[in-house]
């Protein structure tokens, strides 16, 4: 049996690497300064596995494992980087922008999105999938904020941060597949929600210029996520 | 109850029985009642009370005796003749020949290879018992094996029973049902749950609702045993709402169960305790997924987690859970009543028993069906199904629902196992079997399927929710002759992308119906792109 | 904390069987599917002010009450027209051609699978399989199952259950 504690020495990308046996290869990787794409995990917030961005392979295996839950093991041969990943990468960022209606000149977060910086790192430069189009409002209400559906990849960080850290849980997913989206309450528009605490950690953690602070122009718009990680460290410091 | 008393019920039922000359059966599954056999079974009880060999004769509901095609059915007992397409007109002509010659304008030829192919051990008792009885199961032998288990085994000796008879998986992956059972028991946990998944979402599959709806107490007995093997005191049935017809009866049964001691508190006068819910699905085919199903369960919406870690550790609010579905729970009374090396003598030798399928589409005999594995394709579809009507061409079978995929005819004479099947890029599946003839194009049959994952993706991991809204585009593009080669290229790329990406088994196998038609009929493809 | 339960949305009698649901389920939010199967049993589809009264008393949040309610497809969060007309679109219908029949039905009826008529009295619904295989193209009829169904036969079935 191996505990939480115990070290484990494992290989990424051919690198000899040790981690705790209660890490997962994303961790693992990152203290070890190897690069795996992510786009719904933040630090500090449960894992998810859904964007499948951080998908590697594991000698041994013809499957490919989510490095934000899957956990080290001794003796672990890890690849994050090879033709196939980088070809499944590209896709699924090309899918994110196909499925919304992503135009960067106007939106707030141009040059601070973590989409486009995927799409940078994958050297998407066109989408080679039919562009959905859909027809999908902006949500204004809020006195400060704004949420354009338009722009939204579903990443769920918003939903997390506002259950699981604020504790308000205003947002959640409404509808299911491709008719997703998020929700404020019982879809209530968010200025009249009765839960919202106007805390704006949703808008922080947006990868997107999805969830927006008012009153900034196209591309003025940078999040400011080290809150998170503090505001846990402190958390865990008063228990 | 103690094995005796069960015992005593068995005897008074057989006593009961032996005062009452004629039996006439009138199927109450879903399928005949929608033919209104339940106002057929009102006429026949009524024309019994005016004749005089009325007084001698029993009018019973009972469960699916299969062949749904020619419904409603009638069978007359003792001398078996099964009558088909039966209107309540013809219950006077039913009821006078009792002991005289049978009706034979409405006999059904129960020689014919739709039965007599058939090896019946989950459906042994559908359509010959009544499923609303706790005796009538009692006297076909139920719960014999569960007070067995309880008072002569230790749960470990259950689990290698299970083991050795080398029952697989029934829901679709066929994973060793004993292995599963083992690893929960191995579990830590201060509470453990057994849940049945009967959730059955693949359209045109309809195995697992006859089996509820026919033998619920099957279901309950098998559920019971596995409580005890893996020491769980608490379980859940999660059934579809779309089957009302099964909840009314599995709720019935887990009451007759416990008023009689087969369910709750100290079962067979010993300290093991089993206490069983229903739930209800509410139309989601991703609840099927193990995952997604104990959200289900837990009040959420039914979004599958990555795996590990699994169920058998971290299930059910996070606590060791054993989830199986209703024909492997079926199958379990009967591999401890006749042991597991019997179970393990059908089949071939690296898939024991029986599977059910639904037999459906194109075929004469559309019905329910139970065969040893490794029959071929072609004995299911053309002996037991009688072939395909309308004088058409046999094209292609679909087994496993929108996870699987489509077999042409040059693989009809393959034995029928989880490996073959996977061999041809189909797979098992939960047992829907449809049959397609030529008047069916294989690119709208991708179509139908691709449209059918894409509306019951949840939506959580990107490769599923935009990959089968982007084939569903490029097969619509294609169908309508504005496909390109291209869009074709496109479209086989997502195929395997998804397929390697996906966090749950809804994604993973989404593509398979795609990847299949394209590998069989690709030129039903290429003669639809435009240029 | 034991929050105090909330008053029902209206003084109908019917929140009686809500609530003996969540009773039932000790008003933990694992019993939330369950009531609201009886919302709509009882009602026949979900409001706002209901999913607000049963989040209150179940303690979820309405963000996840509305959640699993429109994740849910038996769930419908529009009132049902006076009679409901479902055409079985599982796959051993619809290789029997019920996608066309569905097709011909939104034609005749003028609205989409999952509409109701203007006037109010007829939903047209599409479902995933009712199991009756055998029965293909089945057609459901204000709970009337109809074995290998046409459209003529539907629509004279819905004058039929009309009057």
């Amino acid at each position: 049996m191996t505990t939480p504690s115990q070290v484990l020495t494992l290989k990424i990308d051919g690198q000899d690497v040790t981690g705790r046996a209660d890490e997962t290869i994303l961790q693992v990787a990152r203290e070890n300064g190897i690069h795996i794409p992510t786009l719904c995990f933040l630090d500090s917030l449960s894992p998810l596995g859904a964007c499948r961005l951080c998908l590697v392979e594991i000698k041994g295996s013809p499957r490919l494992f989510a490095a934000c839950v899957t956990y080290i093991a001794e003796g672990m041969e890890v690849l994050t980087k090879s033709d196939r990943l980088n070809k499944y990468r590209r896709m699924i960022v090309e899918l994110l922008f196909a499925e919304r209606n992503h135009i960067c000149s106007i939106c707030v977060a141009n040059g601070h999105c973590d989409l486009q910086d995927l799409a940078r790192e994958m050297g998407v430069t066109y989408v080679d999938f039919p562009y959905r189009y859909p027809r999908l409002g902006v949500d204004a209400s809020h006195e400060r904020f704004g949420l354009d559906h338009n722009r939204c990849v579903l990443c769920m960080r918003c939903v997390r941060v506002c259950g699981e850290v604020e504790g308000a849980h205003t947002w959640d997913v409404a509808g299911r597949g491709i008719e997703a989206h998020v929700s404020a309450d019982l879809d209530f528009p968010w200025g009249d929600s009765d839960t919202c605490t106007s805390c704006g950690k949703c808008v922080q953690v947006c990868p997107t210029g999805a969830l927006f602070k008012k009153g900034v122009a196209a591309a003025e718009m940078v999040k400011h996520r080290s809150f998170l990680v503090r505001l846990t460290a402190m958390r865990e410091e008063a228990e | 109850m103690t094995p005796e008393e069960l015992e005593k019920i068995a005897a008074k039922e057989e006593q009961a029985r032996a005062h009452i000359p004629h039996t006439i059966d009138v199927c109450l599954g879903t399928t005949c009642m929608a033919l209104q056999s339940d106002k057929l079974k009102t006429a026949l009880e009524q024309e019994a009370t005016r004749h005089p060999v009325g007084s001698k004769c029993q009018v019973r509901g009972v469960g699916c005796p299969g062949l749904c095609a020619l419904g409603p059915l009638v069978t007359v007992k003792p001398e078996g003749d099964l009558y088909k397409q039966v209107k309540p007109e013809d219950a006077h002509d039913i009821v006078n020949s009792l002991g005289a010659e049978p009706v034979a304008r409405l006999k059904c030829d129960t020689e014919q290879p739709f039965f007599k192919r058939q090896h019946k051990i989950v459906l042994e008792n559908s359509g010959s018992i009544d499923p609303e009885r706790l005796e009538d199961y009692i006297a076909a032998g139920g719960y014999t094996a569960l007070l067995k288990c309880v008072t002569e085994m230790t749960p470990a000796e259950v689990i290698d029973e299970v083991v050795r008879s080398g029952l697989r998986g029934r829901g679709g992956a066929g994973f060793p049902a004993g292995l599963k059972w083992r690893t929960v028991a191995k579990a830590a946990g201060p509470r453990k749950f057994v849940v049945c998944n009967g959730d059955e979402g693949d359209p045109g599959a309809f195995m697992d609702r006859s089996v509820m709806e026919s033998d619920p107490h099957r279901v309950l007995e098998g559920m019971a045993i596995a409580a005890y093997a893996v020491g769980a005191s608490e379980g859940y049935l999660y059934v579809r709402a779309e089957y009302p017809l099964a909840v009314k009866r599995l709720k019935q049964a887990i009451n007759q169960a416990r008023a009689h001691g087969l369910l709750g508190a100290n079962i067979g006068g010993t300290a093991f305790t089993f206490r069983v819910e229903v739930r209800l699905g509410a139309g989601a085919f991703v609840c099927g997924e193990e995952t997604a199903l104990m959200a289900s369960i837990e009040g959420k919406r039914g979004n599958p987690r990555p795996r590990p870690p699994f169920p058998a550790e971290s299930g059910l609010w996070q606590l060791p859970t054993l989830i199986n579905n209703v024909e492997t729970y079926a199958n379990i009374p009967t591999i401890l009543r006749q042991g597991a090396d019997w179970f393990a003598g059908i089949g071939t030798s690296k898939s024991k028993g029986t599977k059910v399928f639904a037999l459906t589409g194109r075929v004469h005999n559309t019905g329910l069906i139970e065969v040893p594995m490794g029959i071929t394709l072609r004995e299911i579809i053309f002996d037991i199904g009688g072939g395909i009507p309308d004088g058409r061409v046999f094209k292609a079978v679909q087994t496993g629902g929108p996870s699987g995929g489509c077999i042409p005819e040059e693989y009809l004479d393959m034995a029928v196992d989880y490996e073959s099947l996977a061999s041809v890029g189909s797979i098992m599946g939960s047992g829907g079997m449809i049959v397609i003839d030529d008047t069916s194009s294989m690119v709208d049959v991708a179509k139908y399927f691709i449209e059918f994952c894409k509306s019951e993706s949840c939506g959580k991991c990107v490769p599923c929710r935009v990959g089968t809204a982007q084939m569903h585009t490029l097969l619509e593009l294609i169908a309508s002759g504005e496909g390109t080669r291209h869009d074709l290229e496109r479209l086989e790329a997502l195929c395997d992308m998804v397929k390697s990406t996906s966090l749950c088994g809804l994604g993973q196998n989404a593509p398979n119906p795609v990847i299949s038609t394209l590998r069989y009929f690709r030129d039903e493809y290429e003669s639809r792109l435009a240029g | 904390m034991k929050v105090n339960k909330p008053a029902p949305p209206s003084d109908d009698k019917r929140w009686r069987m809500v609530d003996a649901t969540m009773r039932r389920y000790n008003y933990r939010p694992n019993g939330l599917i369950e009531t609201l199967h009886t919302i709509q049993e009882t009602f026949g589809y979900l409001d706002k002010p209901g999913l607000q009264y049963v989040a209150r008393s179940l303690s979820v949040p309405y963000s996840r009450t509305l959640g699993v309610a429109t994740f849910y497809n038996y769930f419908t969060m529009k009132p049902p027209g006076a009679h409901t007309c479902v055409v079985c679109l599982g796959t051993a219908c619809y290789i029997k051609g019920s996608g066309d029949l569905m097709t011909e039905l939104e034609q005749t009826l003028g609205v989409k699978a999952g509409e109701t008529t203007p006037d109010g009295k007829v939903s047209l619904l599409a479902v995933r399989c009712i199991g009756s295989c055998g029965l293909a193209p089945a057609g459901v009829v204000d709970g009337q199952v109809i074995p290998k169904v046409t459209v003529p036969q539907m629509l004279t079935r819905l004058k039929d259950s009309a009057q």
